[in-house]
């Protein structure tokens, strides 16, 4: 449940492909996250605008970067939909620019609104009157519902198992620690302290698992960064083309023609993936060509996955090794052969042997001949093909299953120090009802009938 | 005078429900009569010969601290005390003590008669006498009147009794006393829903034909732990218990006779609790156990009967006799009573307020086993509660309620006025939320405050509480200020409880943080109190060492005690709130919680629901109209 004081944002256009996307902030400190998320072409910053006016400008992150361009609406309260101060960014249309934006807004100091929220407030704050009350309640409701929907729908899919067999081990075990606390004097065959740790330490295996897979929840809010490496002339640029299907880069057979980076959203399979080209990375006296290779090297930095571009008719060249040892250590890097309609199968062969990388995937950008075979290699790699619908899909969940993993060691540690069942039992209790914030279960009434149903307890 | 005096406060039934609300109330300064079917069962031990145990140890500290009476009196006629989950850790140890049954029901009777102002009477409660929604007396079989301001219902199992062994079915109260009859029908009239339970008692022996000898022994602790605060601590003579088993015959037995057992041919009904099924449900439920714990527990100095638990069973009588000379050390044991089921009707809990009063009627109170527990002292703190506010209620006081963070009573209250329950409900510690907060050891602590608020708490009581109370909180005090250095005295005490050496100094209560070290090591170390009380020791130990996990608790229910202080008005129409599911509306409808933490315990109940409460509640205090408030709660 949320209190009316702090700052809310979220979309507030459908989550779908359209000319504008919405994101609205709305509570006390909406101007101030508008000024930090927010830069006018010119002019004056949001909070020192009249209210009811409109400012043309960019979207920024809190690096200054720009994210978009973006009209900006100032509403002050109590003159606006929620009766709060609103700031509303028009930005463009696509989920995942909208989603840029909103991630923006809140790293700049909003909270992420509930469903039903702005309604809520609304309601809340005045700006219905109370012939409307009943009609705004239904749409609360239905809001919730839908959100309801949404977490059962999640509920049925891979993280709700797994979350509801990891409860079911923590009832077990509290069913354990209570028998023992409560029928002290009947022999009751409960299983040693031992099996209590096995346990616990199981559940906490489990959870570091679910943890892993919090990146794969963030790939769909933020996407993947790939990032294409290769020495001048490897046709990255066709490749990068032919990834997104445009023809963006400027192809020509110079070396050194693609001069700065050159960025392009692709909505492969559901996931956003960023393809980034480089400038061809070479030693090079050229000013121009220098920003670009610096510029290269900080995208590399910043990438997910690389992809190690070479030219299948001109085999590994000491300048494409160089290339690889520019790609940071631990970066996931798959090597691409390039240009393979003009080659024979066995060179293919002998050039992927030589790259040394576990990935090699062979490819024409000029036909298209195992791009689809990239593509996968792509989603493989970022970890989004194994993700279903098991993901942990937001921070509040990951968040849980970090205090719930905390109070787990808690009980370990409270049992190594050779404390009783009534204090392991509060970190157990406490990792199992955190666990049920995610699936919405409550409890208690459950834990006495797995007593009950374990242990044979009378008079 | 006329045929009768005017009274404030009848209390019907004087088991440890009645008995606990009777003393109350005339403790508290009313005109109390008290009515019983039999003077001579009052404060009847019709099941086991025990107080105490895990959480309802709890309760009974619970009681001595508010000014009640069942801790006093165990203390008096115990056979045998132990502190059950010693080394378990402090919130879970439970004080539990065999009782003289005879003793306890005698002590119990004169504690009545000694007490101003309290009228006892033999007579039975057929009407209650309600007008304008106010009660205002009762009528008792014979046809007399007696006019009382609060009437208190403790009747536990004789309403509508019927007990069964076998074939053998009789209408009757426990131990073969005579059932309340006709009361029912008046609760109904009156529009109180009533449900029936069942629950259970083994055989009695005669312990001269018992051979102990083949048996393992339980004696009581050496310690002179009482119940009470006030009781004197000397060591006395005790009792033993003794431990046998069933085995492979026993259950072969069983399950051959077992379409003779009321439970499994359809006799019975009622639903029974499942923490003390029969031994013949047991044999059923655990078919690949071959053996069950049998404990003999002796019954009164005075007398040789026994109890058996394990074995509480409505088989028929021989069965009985067979299956008892089936144990190891029962082969000769002659049955002084066959052990039965009751069925009996209770009052559905969830028509209750907090403070135990009637939604219907005003100044009608339930306590004690009508509202569908189980267990002498679940009873007695019922009892204890519901007399209070009779008293308050007639002084026209602001009610006593008591939250799941002030005591088990607290849970074990609103655990059935906001959930109901659906088989006898028994205390246990799993129930609480705050268990590491409500421990038996600060039960003074807690409650004596609230106790002493409202009358309750005499002078004495209250003296020897501050007393406690300030040398716990003076030597916690005290030693967070002592800094311990690392002399080779303290060192050599550490070393030798296998704990680390200190590097440099550290206050007396880090030093009492370590698991391994209790505070009559600090005396070893030269920086304990020689003088210091063995009870305000073991306090201040368990208060310092546990501090981190105690925090810990409270974070956890923090959430809840948000939730606990926005209240729901009473006449909130649930049917006219949309978006409510039609399962919330109907329970909240009929339970009305007093708070919106207590609708999120109702089964039934969404987070959903919760959520579309909580915008009309802001919106209510928004507006600054609705949310009067007729609860009274704090």
């Amino acid at each position: 449940m949320n209190h009316l004081g702090d700052t809310i944002a979220a979309v507030a256009t459908a989550p779908v492909e359209a000319g504008i996307g919405v994101v609205r902030i709305s509570g006390p400190e909406a101007l101030q996250v508008g000024d930090r998320a927010f830069r006018p072409r010119r002019g004056k910053p949001l909070s020192q605008r009249r209210s009811h006016t409109v400012s043309y400008g960019f979207v920024v992150d809190r690096f200054g970067q720009q994210v978009d361009e973006a009209l900006a609406l100032v509403m002050r309260g109590p003159h606006s939909y929620t009766g709060e101060d609103v700031v509303e960014l028009q930005c463009h249309g696509g989920p995942v620019a909208v989603r840029k934006v909103l991630q923006v807004a809140l790293e700049a100091g909003a909270r992420l609104a509930e469903p039903g929220e702005f309604t809520r407030r609304a309601f809340l704050n005045g700006r219905l009157d109370l012939s409307q009350a009943e009609a705004v309640v239904e749409v609360v409701r239905a809001k919730t519902d839908r959100a309801l929907e949404a977490a059962v729908r999640q509920l049925q899919g891979s993280l709700g198992q797994e979350i509801r067999a990891i409860r079911e081990r923590l009832l077990e075990i509290a069913a354990q620690l209570e028998a023992e606390i409560d029928f002290p004097e009947l022999d009751l065959e409960t299983e040693g302290r031992d099996a209590v740790l096995a346990g616990c330490r199981w559940c906490l295996e489990r959870i570091d698992g679910l943890l892993k897979g919090v990146r794969r929840g963030e790939l769909l809010r933020s996407g993947v960064r790939v990032v294409l490496a290769g020495r001048p002339n490897v046709g990255k640029s066709s490749l990068l083309n032919r990834l997104v299907r445009k023809e963006r880069a400027i192809v020509t057979a110079i070396p050194g023609t693609t001069r700065d980076v050159i960025e392009e959203w692709v909505n492969l399979e559901g996931v956003p993936v960023l393809y980034a080209d480089t400038a061809g990375i070479r030693e090079t006296t050229d000013e121009v060509e220098r920003f670009g290779v610096d510029r290269s090297r900080e995208m590399l930095q910043q990438a997910d996955l690389v992809l190690w571009v070479v030219d299948g008719e001109a085999g590994l060249t000491p300048e494409d090794r160089a290339v690889r040892r520019w790609v940071p250590e631990g970066r996931r890097v798959i090597g691409v052969i390039n240009k393979i309609d003009l080659v024979p199968p066995e060179q293919v062969q002998a050039v992927a042997a030589s790259l040394g990388e576990e990935q090699v995937i062979a490819v024409s950008a000029r036909s298209g001949e195992g791009i689809a075979e990239l593509e996968q290699a792509v989603l493989r790699e970022a970890g989004a093909l194994d993700m279903e619908e098991g993901f942990v899909a937001n921070e509040r969940q990951a968040e849980a299953l970090r205090r719930a993993a905390n109070s787990l060691q808690a009980a370990l540690e409270t049992a190594a120090l050779g404390f009783g069942p009534d204090l392991i039992s509060v970190d157990i209790r406490a990792a199992w009802t955190t666990l049920g914030e995610i699936t919405g279960e409550t409890v208690h009434e459950e834990l006495l009938d797995q007593i009950f149903s374990r242990f044979c307890i009378g008079k | 005078m006329g045929l009768t005096r005017k009274y404030d406060v009848a209390v019907v039934g004087a088991g440890h429900a009645g008995i606990e609300a009777a003393l109350a109330a005339a403790r508290m300064g009313m005109e109390t009569i008290c009515f019983t079917t039999n003077l001579d069962n009052i404060a009847m031990m019709n099941c086991n010969p025990s107080i105490g145990g895990p959480a309802k140890g709890h309760l009974v500290r619970e009681i001595d601290a508010l000014g009640g009476q069942m801790a006093l009196t165990a203390d008096q006629t115990f056979l045998q005390m132990r502190m059950l989950n010693r080394g378990k850790g402090p919130a879970v140890q439970a004080l539990r003590a065999q009782i003289d049954k005879r003793a306890y029901a005698w002590q119990m009777r004169l504690v009545l008669e000694r007490t101003p102002r309290l009228t006892l009477k033999q007579a039975m409660v057929q009407e209650i006498v309600v007008e304008d929604g106010r009660v205002c007396g009762v009528i008792t079989a014979s046809g007399i009147f007696y006019e009382a301001k609060a009437v208190v219902l403790s009747t536990g199992t004789y309403l509508h009794g019927r007990t069964i062994m076998g074939e053998l079915q009789r209408e009757s109260g426990p131990s073969g006393m005579a059932p309340a009859v006709g009361l029912t029908d008046c609760l109904r009239r009156l529009g109180l829903r009533v449900g029936r339970f069942k629950t259970g008692t083994p055989p009695r022996l005669d312990g001269r034909t018992v051979d102990y000898s083949v048996m393992q022994r339980q004696d009581g602790d050496p310690e002179p732990w009482r119940f009470s605060l006030l009781s004197p601590r000397e060591p006395r003579e005790q009792l033993p218990c003794w431990l046998t088993s069933t085995n492979p015959r026993t259950h072969e037995l069983i399950r051959k006779n077992l379409h003779r057992a009321p439970l499994f041919n359809g006799t019975i009904q009622g639903r029974g609790p499942r923490y003390c099924p029969s031994v013949e449900d047991k044999v059923v439920r655990f078919a690949d156990k071959d053996s069950h714990q049998v404990f003999i527990e002796p019954e009164s100095w005075d007398s040789c009967e026994v109890y058996v638990l394990g074995l509480s069973t409505s088989l028929p009588e021989e069965v009985q006799i067979e299956v008892v000379r089936s144990i190891r050390g029962l082969e000769e044991a002659e049955i002084l009573r066959p052990g039965y089921a009751i069925e009996y009707d209770y009052v559905d809990p969830t028509q209750l307020r907090p403070w135990l009063e009637t939604k219907q009627i005003r100044g009608l109170f339930c306590g004690g086993q009508i509202n569908g527990t189980s267990g002498y002292e679940e009873a007695a703190a019922q009892g204890l509660v519901a007399g209070i506010n009779a008293a308050l209620y007639v002084q026209g006081r602001e009610p006593l309620v008591l939250s799941r963070a002030d005591g088990y009573i607290g849970v074990l209250i609103d655990d059935l006025v906001t959930k109901g329950t659906d088989e006898p409900y028994r205390m246990m510690t799993s129930r609480a939320e705050y268990r590491l907060m409500l421990r038996q050891d600060n039960a003074h602590l807690r409650l004596t405050e609230k106790g002493r608020a409202v009358g309750l708490v005499d002078d004495h009581r209250w003296e020897v509480f501050c007393a406690v109370r300030d040398a716990i909180g003076g030597e916690i005090r005290r030693l967070e200020e002592t800094v311990v250095a690392p002399s080779p005295r303290v060192q050599a005490v550490l070393r030798e409880l296998g704990t680390s050496e200190l590097k440099s100094g550290v206050t007396a209560a880090q030093l009492l943080k370590r698991p391994e070290v209790h505070y009559e090591h600090l005396r070893a170390m030269g920086v304990g109190r020689e003088d210091l009380d063995p009870l305000v020791a073991q306090e201040v130990e368990t208060e310092i060492k546990y501090a981190g996990y105690i925090q810990r608790e409270m974070q956890q229910v923090e959430r809840m005690q948000r939730l606990e202080s926005k209240r729901l008005p009473p006449d909130l129409d649930y049917w006219a709130l949309k978006g409510l599911s039609t399962e919330a509306r109907e329970k909240l409808d009929r339970i009305r919680p007093e708070t919106l933490g207590r609708a999120s315990r109702i089964s039934g109940v969404s987070p959903a629901d919760i959520a579309m409460l909580m915008v009309y509640l802001e919106r209510m205090g928004s507006e600054g109209k609705g949310m009067r408030d007729g609860t009274g709660e704090p």
